[in-house]
């Protein structure tokens, strides 16, 4: 067992299980989000939900946040390890001959989407977190969908959050279908889950740019 | 054809090496890339010149000696081929050539375009093989039967020449396909269960001893692999890994 922790298979499957784990938090953000569309009211039920509930609050989130923070860090330290497994470089490497772009730069769309996270974190989760614990105000269920939409007033932020869906799609294209084979899953199905994944990837951050672009529009 | 080449030359493994131009000219279509080094060294010999070092043995793609980055590409532009079935017909009068060596830390450069691959040896040597007796009682091993998919598809993983183009053409430098290869080829055989826990669990140890990088799925291992070693063997290799962990 002493070898699973520090073993390159580990990282790798360490690697696309928390990253598998993201993705399935992704849809239920989503789904959730996407509700702000069609009803402010359904919106504000499940945030109210979400935003109170002690399991959530208290167990999940700190769930998502260790693997927002491990999936990050560990993407980090790979990159260190891989960049020094080939500490002198090619003159002419001609990596768009045998492997995508998306694949081979994973680090950097990761990078944008981190970033993204920080600028969330300091838009929603902050501001809630202040709202909740530090200024200890009473729970007003009705304020959700006017906060979101708040945020989405500006032209800039709006680009902002529309670019890293992009990256975070691009992010996925590799990332959701590349996880099944890291932990070992290639088989007669794996066309099928590949094809799955591809589309979730495009899918879901086109309907958070959706979401982000309506708000921004509408009010 | 008239081309340029641009070579890797180092002296020796601790020197710095730089890539130096050579123009050569009368390059025939139906030369092997290695019959137009050979040429090339021909005439910097006539010259008085040290000739560039490369490996090569049988020069029909089983051996896995002959290595060489060309344009960037392992066993260059070409597909399921070695360095020595790549014909000069693939390129064109005028091209620039780019001709470095395999690169990985785990791959040390002895001279020019020579490189050390002995890590691949020592990943063999921790696991790569299974016990049997064969002090004259030997048993013949059509005697066990064998599924067919299974023996498919340990055969396909056992035509691996080590030739380390995986690696080679890997950003990451990683020697998963190569390992995966050497592992899977047993795994799928009734005769490689015996030692299958420790088998997959040393040589993946020892690949990471050597210094290769983490794979991290960009496929350009299977599509440089001049014997077409396929991907479902790293994903294999990745459940026996687990299975081995979990149990040992």
């Amino acid at each position: 067992m002493g070898g699973l922790i520090k073993s390159s298979i580990a990282r790798k499957v360490a690697m696309a299980l928390s990253g598998l784990f993201l993705v399935f938090f992704l849809l239920q953000h989503f789904s959730i989000n996407f509700t702000s569309v069609f009803s402010p009211e359904t919106f504000n039920e499940i945030s109210h939900f979400m935003g109170t509930n002690p399991v959530v609050q208290f167990a999940l989130q700190p769930v998502l946040i260790f693997a927002v923070i491990f999936h990050f860090v560990m993407g980090f330290i790979l990159e260190l390890q891989n960049n020094k497994a080939r500490a002198v470089k090619y003159a002419k490497y001609n990596g768009g001959a045998n492997a995508s772009w998306v694949s081979r730069n994973m680090i950097y769309s990761g990078l944008v989407v981190l970033a993204f996270l920080g600028l969330h974190f300091y838009d929603f989760w902050v501001p809630e977190m202040v709202y909740k614990y530090v200024e200890s105000n009473p729970e007003v269920p009705t304020r959700y969908f006017e906060e979101l939409v708040h945020k989405f007033e500006s032209p800039i932020r709006t680009g902002l959050y529309v670019l890293s869906f992009i990256f975070l799609a691009l992010h996925l294209w590799h990332g959701f279908a590349s996880s099944f084979q890291s932990v070992g899953f290639n088989n007669k199905y794996s066309a099928g889950a590949t094809k799955f994944a591809k589309v979730f990837a495009v899918a879901i951050p086109f309907g958070f740019v959706v979401i982000a672009l309506v708000h921004h529009f509408n009010h | 054809m008239n081309l340029t080449l641009k070579i890797w030359r180092q002296k020796d493994a601790q020197s710095q090496g730089k890539i130096v131009d050579y123009p050569i000219s009368g390059i025939e279509g139906d030369m092997s890339f290695l019959e137009m080094l050979d040429v090339l060294n021909e005439e910097l010999i006539t010259k008085g010149e040290e000739p560039v070092v490369f490996d090569h043995d049988c020069r029909e793609g089983i051996c896995g000696s002959c290595s060489l980055q060309i344009n960037g590409e392992p066993h260059g532009p070409d597909r399921l081929v070695t360095t020595c079935q790549l014909h000069m017909r693939k390129f064109n009068d005028g091209d620039t050539i780019y001709i470095e060596p395999f690169r990985a830390k785990a791959f040390p450069v002895v001279k020019d375009l020579m490189v050390d691959r002995s890590a691949f040896d020592r990943i063999q040597h921790a696991g790569g093989y299974i016990s049997v007796n064969t002090s004259g009682n030997t048993i013949d091993a059509n005697a066990i039967p064998v599924n067919k998919d299974d023996a498919d598809d340990s055969f396909a993983a056992a035509t691996c020449i080590g030739c380390g183009a995986c690696v080679a053409a890997c950003k990451n430098a990683s020697a998963m396909l190569f390992t995966s290869a050497k592992v899977s080829q047993f795994a799928l055989l009734p005769q490689g269960q015996v030692e299958a826990t420790d088998r997959v669990l040393a040589m993946v140890n020892q690949m990471d001893e050597e210094g290769f990088g983490n794979c991290t799925n960009t496929g350009a291992c299977e599509i440089e692999c001049p014997k077409g070693i396929s991907l479902e063997n790293i994903a294999r290799m990745n459940r026996e890994y687990l299975k081995a962990s979990l149990k040992g």
